[in-house]
């Protein structure tokens, strides 16, 4: 096992024909069973067309009829991401991994409103992608930094993210699913959900949390993790040196009106029990540490 | 992206939000000659500033004559403002909003926001009007009303006559502040507002309801749809180095260290900057050089770094994913033919090609001390500006 994704998962790309997104593709499809899971692509221009050999079609909901995928990846521009949410929405897939950057928040509001009460869970926008270490890889990471394993990884950042993975492998310790939810103030599945599913996930022994000034999520997580959690968690919140008011990078990365800082965040999931590092250089460590 | 107070009160005028009539001024005879026109016998002079707070520093006052308008326009301009939003070193005040005065029975508070738990905007509103709102939600959060705006729908008439009725806006007004909180949420929603603040909204002696203070800021990634506002920005207001960085398409932020940081990725750029100060030392900046930098573009960070007189160490710390290492270390190289390095510099190279990267910075013959992770660069970098002092 493992969540969200995994060998049998079946993909579509929306934005396959853009640079980005054919590159990512290509990438993504030799990483272990990536040339079985990739199976289509969107471009509402060029239906009929394939990239590679994998078959462009006009709307999700055609790819998804012609194809069986359940899950997509979106590599559409900023102005038009937030519809192509919609369509794979619509169209009732399993799971949207957007990795565009630079939605505009408006939009996002009036997705997510849109997404109550269906079926289809989101990842990101702004995010690195989602990765299960030798069975499939959906998204911009580098995989031959993973390994199979039992530690699950939920994270806002990417390369802070592939610094946890690169740390934990240095102590050995493969990964079941690594998910990156991203940096955006509004999005998908937050560190709480991810949780949730790492902790009914039968293959992962203990998660690694990484987490970023701004908003409540980390602390929301932790006092779920408190009364719920059967695994041990320790985590790390990058931005205990990020003065106020200033958006460190991510749109979602901004101590404002005194609120959503490291300190504060680190305080609540120690009280939660998590350990927590104020080093993000023991990140691997301080996980190896838990393991019983 | 912040705009002026003046700006923000012209686009919601446009929505038909009401405020005080206002003249935006230059120049000393400009206000005297924008309070004859505006008439009447009192007039607000009011600094032009991105930061808050300005009444507490000296930035809004009052006058009775044109004469004064005149000398408080004059001693205004040019002043270095200090307010709780601007650091100890102020802001020069380079324009002035001359408005007619208004008789103020009352003052409330009233802002929007985007919410992240609810994913919605979020409209406050509180009694405690022209106070620091911030100690308000602090100290007494009961008496700071909310409403989380349905998107489709947007706020109601019974949303906002509600609001208006519990922040104590009186019978023969409520009608009036209910159109007006809702003109506000129009005006957010078509700009692709942040964050608008109307501190205060004023009850007049004669019973009307108006915006005598407004803050707006937009959303950047929404900026490509409405020009308009972005012809607005006043690149006076913010820092030439932040400026000539989103130029080169880089995220940076000057901090008051002295180790300067070269890092890919948000996450790791925050986290290196805390394991410097970790281990004792001070960071210089947050810089994220994104996940497509070129040579050119490390090369242009590298200046940007080296602008800064107090930096004594710079520490370049990179996990190559989509970005390659041997891109960074080209750049690095380029960079330190072209700048002149006075400084040491710490690399740590890891992810994609690390070895051809590493290579690349040995044979260059630069001096560069290589790391082998991100607590070895740290502490060698904090290591490297202590010597300097």
């Amino acid at each position: 096992m493992s969540i969200l994704i995994n060998r049998n998962s079946r993909v579509m790309t929306q934005g396959i024909t853009g640079k980005t997104g054919q590159f990512h593709t290509r990438m993504c499809r030799e990483y272990a069973n990536g040339n079985q899971c990739f199976v289509a692509g969107v471009n509402p221009r060029k239906p009929g067309e394939d990239f590679e050999g994998i078959p462009v079609f006009a709307t999700v909901k055609e790819a998804k009829a012609a194809t069986g995928a359940n899950v997509s990846v979106i590599y559409v521009p900023p102005p038009y991401a937030a519809a192509a949410i919609d369509e794979a929405v619509e169209a009732e897939l399993d799971l949207v991994i957007c990795i565009t950057e630079g939605i505009p928040v408006r939009d996002m509001i009036r997705t997510r409103y849109k997404m109550q009460g269906k079926k289809t869970r989101l990842i990101g926008p702004n995010c690195p992608g989602i990765i299960t270490p030798d069975e499939i890889k959906i998204g911009i990471m580098p995989g031959y930094i993973h390994k199979k394993g039992r530690i699950g990884v939920v994270s806002r950042s990417g390369t802070l993210t592939y610094e946890a993975v690169a740390q934990l492998m240095e102590q050995g310790l493969g990964q079941s699913t690594c998910v990156g939810i991203g940096g955006d103030p509004v999005n998908g599945l937050k560190h709480i959900d991810v949780m949730q599913l790492f902790n009914d996930d039968d293959d992962t022994d203990a998660v690694l949390m990484v987490g970023e000034i701004g908003g409540a999520d980390e602390e929301d997580c932790a006092r779920w993790v408190k009364t719920h959690m059967r695994k041990p968690v320790v985590g790390f919140i990058a931005g205990v040196t990020a003065p106020p008011g200033k958006r460190m990078g991510h749109a979602g990365a901004i101590i404002s009106g005194g609120k959503g800082t490291a300190q504060e965040k680190l305080a609540v999931m120690e009280e939660c029990g998590i350990k927590v590092t104020h080093n993000p250089a023991e990140m691997g460590k301080l996980l190896k540490s838990v393991l019983r | 992206m912040k705009i002026h107070e003046y700006q923000a009160k012209e686009i919601l005028r446009q929505y038909g939000v009401i405020t005080p009539r206002g003249i935006a001024c230059f120049s000393a005879d400009e206000a005297v000659s924008a309070a004859q026109k505006l008439g009447g016998d009192t007039w607000v002079v009011k600094a032009q500033i991105y930061a808050g707070g300005r009444g507490k520093g000296g930035g809004v006052k009052v006058a009775r004559s044109h004469d004064e308008v005149g000398r408080l326009a004059e001693s205004m301009l040019g002043m270095r403002l200090v307010t709780h939003q601007t650091g100890p070193e102020g802001r020069t005040v380079r324009r002035l909003f001359i408005e007619e005065g208004v008789d103020i029975a009352r003052e409330y508070y009233v802002g929007m926001v985007v919410d992240r738990s609810s994913q919605r905007v979020c409209l406050m509103a509180s009694a405690e009007g022209g106070m620091d709102i911030e100690q308000v939600a602090a100290q007494t959060p009961e008496k700071i009303y909310k409403v989380y705006i349905d998107p489709i729908a947007g706020l109601t008439d019974s949303e906002a006559f509600d609001i208006a009725a519990k922040i104590g806006i009186p019978d023969v007004s409520r009608n009036d502040a209910a159109t007006l909180l809702k003109n506000l949420y129009q005006a957010f929603d078509d700009k692709d507002a942040s964050l608008v603040e109307i501190n205060p909204l004023a009850l007049t002696a004669d019973r009307r309801v108006l915006a005598l203070d407004a803050k707006m800021n937009f959303d950047d990634n929404a900026l490509f749809r409405h020009p308009e506002v972005a012809d607005l920005r006043d690149l006076d207001e913010e820092d030439p180095v932040e400026i000539e960085a989103a130029r080169h398409d880089l995220s940076y932020i000057p901090l008051d260290g002295n180790i300067g940081c070269l890092v890919n990725g948000a996450g790791l750029a925050m986290a290196t900057m805390d394991i410097i100060k970790l281990y004792g030392g001070s960071p210089a900046n947050f810089l994220d050089v994104g996940g497509g930098a070129t040579a050119e573009k490390v090369t242009e960070a590298f200046k940007l770094m080296l602008k800064n007189p107090k930096l004594t160490a710079i520490l370049v710390n990179i996990f190559g994913g989509i970005m390659k290492c041997d891109v960074i270390a080209e750049g690095v190289v380029q960079a330190a033919r072209e700048v002149q390095l006075t400084v040491p510099l710490v690399v740590r190279l890891e992810g994609t090609n690390v070895q051809i990267g590493k290579r690349i910075l040995a044979d260059s013959g630069l001096a560069v001390i290589s790391a082998e992770n991100m607590a070895d660069a740290a502490q060698k970098a904090v290591n490297a500006a202590a010597a300097r002092g």
